[in-house]
């Protein structure tokens, strides 16, 4: 359902993980919180009621999008290639905010923030929503999905 | 508001990160949980470079009895190993495999391609929640990671 990806951005891929981890490090040294995505949404929504203040929250999320646009503004557009049927997204959307709320963390609070330190929670957590994610792409593809 | 403003600088940069590592695109996200198609390593390399500014910044953190801009750190728990964070974890994985997308791509995203990640969008904060009135019992945490 996704057209398969042929070419590695290892450079940029790797300038690319400096700002997010350097975004993450503002936000640690300058607020005292995690750059945690998913946590972060829910406040600014008012999904979650504690956590970071909400104008904290509203302001990050904001910056996500922004930060994209200026990416794309700067350096020409950025390439994305969608699943072709809403399915997958919707899905796979609701699996996203149901397990990150529940497993308190995603790519950035876990992975990012939470192994950069060592922790144990973020540890496991990160090696089962990676062995998760391997595991789903692999019977996708099992399946003639992808 | 010099608080907002931090928070916006750490959102605009992490953005930034996600677009120009290709993180912002689902299909190369799943192709590097993709292992027995054409296995894509770029996911990789942007944790690899993502734990160099972090790894520093827990360690001017321990120096540190306040945040610069703040009056206290305010980080989650480390140590407790429970249920719903593995089954959370679990059934995260199986989303971000199916889409391709996790919150910070789908969010950076809507500057990107908005009408292609809108339904994502919508039906991840729909799916947080459900959590949320779901999860009658004990308060969580909100956020992930350290202390």
């Amino acid at each position: 359902m996704i057209p398969a990806f042929p070419n590695a951005m290892r450079v940029e891929g790797f300038m690319g993980g400096l700002l997010i981890g350097l975004a993450a490090a503002i936000m640690l040294l300058g607020l005292g919180r995690i750059a945690g995505v998913s946590g972060l949404a829910a406040r600014a929504t008012g999904i979650a009621d504690t956590g970071a203040p909400r104008n904290v929250a509203i302001a990050f999320v904001l910056g996500l999008p922004l930060g994209a646009l200026l990416i794309s503004q700067t350096l020409g557009a950025v390439h994305v290639s969608f699943p072709t049927s809403i399915w997958p997204l919707i899905i796979g959307g609701l699996l996203v905010g149901y397990g990150t709320r529940l497993g308190s963390g995603c790519t950035s609070g876990h992975g990012v923030c939470g192994l950069s330190c060592l922790s144990p929670r973020s540890m496991v957590a990160t090696g089962m929503f990676m062995t998760s994610g391997f595991v789903t792409v692999g019977l996708l593809r099992a399946g003639g999905l992808l | 508001m010099t608080r907002a403003l931090i928070a916006l600088l750490s959102g605009l940069l992490f953005g930034a990160g996600l677009a120009y590592s290709g993180m912002s695109d689902p299909a190369r996200v799943q192709a590097f949980l993709d292992l027995f198609g054409q296995w894509d390593p770029t996911l990789a390399f942007v944790m690899g470079g993502a734990m160099l500014p972090m790894a520093a910044a827990w360690v001017i953190k321990s120096r540190l009895s306040a945040p610069l801009a703040a009056p206290a750190f305010d980080l989650p728990g480390t140590a407790t190993l429970d249920r719903p964070l593995a089954f959370g974890a679990i059934l995260f994985g199986m989303g971000w495999g199916i889409a391709g997308l996790c919150p910070g791509p789908a969010l950076a995203d809507l500057a990107i391609a908005p009408g292609d990640v809108a339904p994502f969008v919508v039906a991840m904060f729909a799916g947080m929640a459900v959590q949320r009135f779901t999860s009658s019992r004990s308060q969580k945490p909100t956020q992930a990671g350290p202390k």
